[in-house]
């Protein structure tokens, strides 16, 4: 390698070195509209973007689950405009319900949302390692966005946010063409776009940090959003190809997920020699980190959130660390305990069901931690420690009825029943939804510069963690009782099979719960896009809170930091700190301030 | 840092983009770049690492796919019994094996081109020593040679594809053949991305870059198309000796 | 505000807690009729109490600390960064629990899942197809007779597409109920036809995919004489929620009985099931006719076929 630093050679380059010409616009920001909204390189107005794209989706799985909980339990209401849901629509809205909220709602707000708005600021970044890649990423997430709204609007796929083959494969099976063949690309494009986001999240962790801003300085959001990317880039290449065999077994003739010799509907089917566990195991391979992907980052920002507003250091910072970790690493260990009952080799299900109780350690690790940072702490319950504080209780309920389902024996009489949608629901589902609410209020004055309604905000959280469990809770009773999954109707009509019959009261319960808490959301459409406008003006601080993004304007400037990029001298959890005059020392206050 | 933006100039901020007419107050996706040569490249080798970790994870997946399938007997409703059925594909070897072996000259012609630009950065700035002659500019046709080697390459999968399509062994033909299209083909998908970075590279100097830009995207392009080199034999070798 | 999650939290486990300890018997695993399946539900048990504990003392705490340590203008908090020392007794003691009750419940899969049924043991072949159960009988040869791709039709009757050249399925018996004899092991033999389904009947606390492509071998033993319910608990397609079938266990007489003359068999003893609970309000009962109709079509048309 030469010693190119002390060699300029611009007759070689051809061009005229602009540097200096242009230093002093550096900081300029774009003007345009296009430039400066639509295909912006900033990583706050691209965070903005994700989730916005994610807000559209929660909203569109929302009605879509309330249209879920109508049919169940009354199943001859016409809708207006849609008119009586029938049984297989009942299985398209579950299938978009699903992929809507996996994919474009809790992987996409919680890492690609706030983690590309608040990454970059948190360690001391003016943006991502690569701003035309991060726009790329998220174009691509809307365009998959858009083919998925396509498969929604032709056919609606019928095969389960899982899609397992052969159902998914053959046609004639139930998985007509478009709309199933649309899921795919969609999914294809989405993890492309995922690759991308997590080659960009990966290097600006590694490369962009400032000045004192050490791995173990990192706020644990930061964390999380390096371990979620980490999990992200090793996951979604799977999928990819998954999807691809797929695509290419509906399309093309090709038969790596279908057997030989099946007839449906009457029809010969030409495939041979495929084996639809195969795509279980990509997909679970996949799909087990995936729940990580959603659920780390709200455990960030539980962590983050807990610290702040008990005023007290967190508990373990590093062993939240390794926790996260761990997670992380058992996560991809795991997949087999999906698959308990199908048809996989039974022996192996001695090891999945090891490591997956191995990952309940983990987890009660950062439990503990969580309940040690508010023990003689001073908690200020603001809005966002409300759902933090809801968090934490969420995933422990959500998070016990994870060591059921973990044994094979239990997985017996529980597995596709409605135990397994509670749990998931509870603990993937709303506890990471929880994390994205905290996280709004959290942020919501840095982002927008003015200051969300308390008011409003607190009546959100009563309505939404009530209602929530009114709604999750007695899933878990309906599924001991033996109800399965994605059944459209609890009673056939001609009443042959009522087994389930006594069930209907709780279920009109829960209907009646989730209309409740959905319209409750108003609350927060309501309360977001009115503080917008009308919020009261936010100071730089408002939480007394540590990290980097508390030391610039509300909103941040068009670089973050105005050129002066910061030096940190303190880990990013000093609340309290005996001695020092304020209750809370700054990451970038001068390090005289509290000696480690 | 303020130093060494200073000293680099070229290689520094400015550079990245095509400076267009008027500037101003113009967007300018570079700006965050850091100063240095040694940190850009540092930033663009991690990020490709990063990138190949995830194109390692697709083979990983398809690997594993192969693996089972070759290996599992298929229920047979006549006989009521599994039977074996995977018939491996008669792959085109010598067709294959001059495809290798264009690939891996590919390789060793970019690596002519990095250590060009390598030489030609040291030279540059000793220009006024005597004794010293700058390295001349031999980059742009090695990056050339590369280039058609890799097109080179890409026709021969083409012709082994024609070859196997002329024996009756389609896509869909049977599970082997399936899989040989697919690892085949996700191989040559790759390699395009790599081609049109090597393009990027070969045409920098048209496209206004520096030499320092150039250089970095001809190591980033360089550790991506080794890897596609090593990937490719590894998918041959699979093919070859995992039926 | 503390205050107030204190008591909302509180209240929730406690409702919760109180649901699951006195659990009317509509919301709970329904009684067991298989003789492996008690030692699910004492593993389940086990489980449930360990879990609950975790539930209850863990929620409570989150109460009592929002409550207790809420900002009251008190002087700073307690700094502090953790103790290793908690944290480690704490991460083994989760250890020793999740790693135990995995443990515990180890045998009970092996038995279930590792060792094939005894010799001797009653077959039953079951097949999914869209959407619907068929279950074979080898007869008194005890054999199976062979099935042929080409022949499945389910509009002429033979939706299993057995060959009526094969000497071995001549005495095959075909019904859509399933007739178990009572504490007689089964050799069960999952199948399906087009795309995966799910052979579950909670009270057997039996679940195991049919999987194209794949002849998986089950056994249990059904021990109480009743009628039950089969779901497919796998999404199959548009009519997943319709695919349920009627399970009888009953009598070794009745058995042989059934095996004889299973269309008038099960004319005479229909699948009469869940209704007889009396936990009927939302529809009202009528006679099971659909299946049994099936069955019937089945089996005349399986006479003229042969």
């Amino acid at each position: 390698m030469g010693n190119v630093q002390n060699t300029p050679h611009r007759a070689d380059v051809g061009v005229v070195d602009s540097s200096v010409q242009h230093a002093a616009h550096a900081h300029a920001a774009p003007t345009g509209f296009i430039r400066k909204y639509i295909f912006s390189l900033d990583h706050k107005v691209i965070g903005l973007q994700y989730y916005f794209l994610a807000l559209a989706s929660v909203f569109t799985g929302l009605i879509l689950s309330v249209l879920m909980r109508i049919h169940l339990v009354w199943p001859e209401w016409a809708i207006p405009g849609i008119g009586i849901i029938k049984d297989e629509q009942y299985l398209g809205l579950l299938t978009l319900h699903g992929t809507f909220m996996v994919f474009f709602v809790l992987t996409t707000a919680p890492q690609s949302g706030f983690g590309n708005y608040f990454l970059p600021i948190q360690i001391g970044a003016a943006d991502m390692a690569f701003p035309v890649l991060n726009m790329l990423s998220f174009w691509t997430t809307f365009a998959a966005f858009i083919v998925m709204l396509g498969a929604f609007f032709t056919v609606m796929p019928i095969a389960g946010w899982t899609s397992y083959p052969t159902l998914s494969a053959l046609p004639n099976a139930g998985s007509l063409p478009w709309g199933q063949d649309l899921w795919l690309l969609s999914i294809a494009l989405f993890c492309a776009a995922s690759l991308m986001g997590a080659l960009n999240f990966i290097t600006t962790t590694l490369d962009l940090r400032c000045k004192g801003m050490s791995l173990w300085r990192m706020p644990l959001t930061c964390w999380t959003w390096f371990v979620t990317a980490i999990l992200g880039l090793l996951a979604f290449g799977v999928l990819l190809s998954g999807g691809l065999l797929l695509l290419l077994d509906r399309n093309a003739g090709t038969s790596f997920f279908v057997p030989g010799g099946l007839v449906v509907n009457g029809v010969q089917q030409r495939h041979e020699g495929g084996s639809p566990l195969l795509w279980q195991h990509l997909f679970w391979f996949f799909g087990h980190p995936e729940v990580y992907i959603a659920i780390l980052p709200g455990m960030g920002v539980a962590s983050q959130l807990l610290s702040t507003f008990s005023r007290k250091p967190i508990f373990g910072y590093r062993a939240m660390v390794f926790a996260v970790m761990a997670i992380g690493l058992l996560g991809f260990m795991v997949w087999g305990h999906h698959m308990f009952m199908s048809g996989m080799s039974p022996y192996t299900a001695f090891a999945f069901s090891l490591m997956t109780m191995a990952i309940g350690v983990p987890s009660a690790i950062k439990t503990f931690n969580w309940l040690g940072t508010m023990w003689r702490g001073k908690i200020r319950f603001y809005t966002p420690m409300l759902f933090a504080i809801g968090f934490v209780s969420l995933f422990v309920s959500g998070g016990l009825s994870g060591p059921f389902l973990a044994q094979p024996t239990l997985d017996i009489p529980l597995h596709d029943t409605f135990f397994v949608v509670a749990h998931f629901h509870l603990i993937m589902g709303v506890a990471a939804i929880f994390g994205i609410f905290a996280a709004t209020y959290y942020w919501f004055p840095k982002m927008f510069g003015r200051m969300m309604s308390e008011s409003l905000g607190r009546l959100h959280f009563w309505f939404t963690f009530v209602g929530t469990y009114a709604i999750f809770m007695p899933m878990h009773y309906e599924g001991m009782a033996g109800r399965p999954r994605r059944y459209g109707s609890m009673v056939v009509a001609g009443g042959l099979f009522n087994r389930l019959a006594a069930l209907m009261p709780l279920e009109k319960f829960i209907s009646i719960a989730a209309f409740v808490t959905a319209a409750a959301q108003l609350i927060f459409v309501i309360n977001l896009f009115w503080s917008m406008k009308k919020g009261e003006k936010a100071p730089v601080n408002p939480w007394e809170a540590t990290t980097l993004e508390w030391t610039i304007p509300s909103p941040p400037p068009h670089d973050n930091f105005a050129g002066n990029t910061p030096v940190v001298n303190h880990g990013p959890y000093e609340y309290s700190v005996p001695g020092v005059e304020r209750d809370y020392v700054m990451q970038t206050d001068p390090a005289s301030v509290h000696a480690h | 840092m303020g130093t060494l933006r200073q000293s680099v100039g070229g290689s520094g901020r400015g550079d990245n983009f095509r400076e267009g007419g008027g500037g101003g107050e113009r967007y300018r996706p570079g700006r965050y770049e850091p100063a240095g040569y040694y940190e850009r490249l540092r930033r663009y080798r991690l990020a490709v690492a990063v990138l190949l970790l995830s194109v390692i994870m697709i083979f990983v997946a398809l690997t594993s796919a192969y693996i089972v399938r070759a290996g599992m007997g298929t229920y047979d409703t006549v006989t009521h019994s599994y039977v074996y059925d995977w018939k491996p594909v008669q792959l085109p070897n010598e067709l294959l094996l001059l495809n290798t072996l264009v690939l891996v000259l590919s390789s060793g012609t970019l690596e002519m081109a990095r250590r060009n630009l390598n030489a030609r950065a040291v030279t540059a700035g000793l220009t006024g020593l005597p004794g010293v002659a700058v390295e001349p500019e031999r980059s742009a046709p090695w990056l050339g040679i590369t280039l058609v080697l890799g097109m080179a390459f890409l026709a021969g999968q083409f012709l082994a594809w024609r070859e196997l399509r002329s024996q009756g062994m389609f896509l869909a033909t049977n599970p082997s053949s399936s899989f040989f299209y697919v690892l085949t083909g996700a191989h040559a998908a790759h390699l395009i991305g790599g081609l049109v970075a090597l393009f990027y590279a070969a045409f920098a100097t048209v496209f206004g870059k520096s030499l320092a830009t150039r250089r970095i995207v001809v190591d980033a392009a360089g550790w991506y198309w080794h890897f596609m080199g090593a990937l490719w034999i590894y998918i041959f070798a699979l093919l070859h000796f995992g039926k | 505000m503390g205050l107030a999650l204190l008591l909302v939290v509180w209240l929730i486990t406690f409702v919760s807690t109180y649901f699951f300890i006195a659990h009317p018997s509509w919301m709970w695993l329904p009684p067991v009729a298989t003789t492996y399946g008690p030692q699910i539900d004492s593993q389940f048990t086990y489980t449930y109490i360990a879990m609950g504990i975790v539930f209850v003392a863990a929620q409570v705490a989150l109460g009592l600390f929002a409550w207790k340590y809420r900002d009251r203008g008190h002087a700073a908090a307690y700094y502090s960064h953790g103790n290793i020392r908690l944290e480690a007794v704490w991460t083994i003691l989760t250890a020793i629990l999740f790693v135990g009750l995995n443990l515990m419940g180890q045998h009970i899969w092996a038995q279930a899942r590792f060792q094939g049924p005894s010799p001797g043991s009653e077959q039953v072949e079951i097949t999914g197809m869209q959407f619907q159960w068929y279950f074979r009988y080898p007869g008194s040869d005890g054999k199976y007779g062979r099935t042929l791709a080409k022949l499945e039709d389910p509009s002429t009757g033979n939706a299993l597409g057995i060959d009526p050249d094969d000497p071995a399925a001549k005495d095959d018996i075909v019904s859509s109920t399933l007739v178990l004899p009572v504490n007689r092991e089964l050799d069960v033999t999952l199948k399906a036809l087009d795309v995966i389904h799910d052979f579950f009947v909670p009270e057997f606390r039996f679940k195991q995919d049919a999987v194209p492509g794949l002849l998986i071998h089950m056994h249990f033993t059904p021990n109480r004489i009743g009628d039950y319910e089969i779901d497919c608990a796998e999404l199959c397609g548009s009519g997943h929620y319709k695919m349920r079938a009627g399970v009888k266990v009953v009598s070794e007489a009745d058995y042989q009985a059934f095996l004889k003359a299973p269309q008038q068999w099960l004319t005479e003893h229909p699948w009469n099931g869940p209704m007889s609970r009396g936990l009927m309000q939302e529809s009202e009962a009528k006679p099971p006719a659909p299946a049994l109709q099936l069955a019937m079509r089945h089996h005349q048309s399986q006479a003229e076929n042969h």
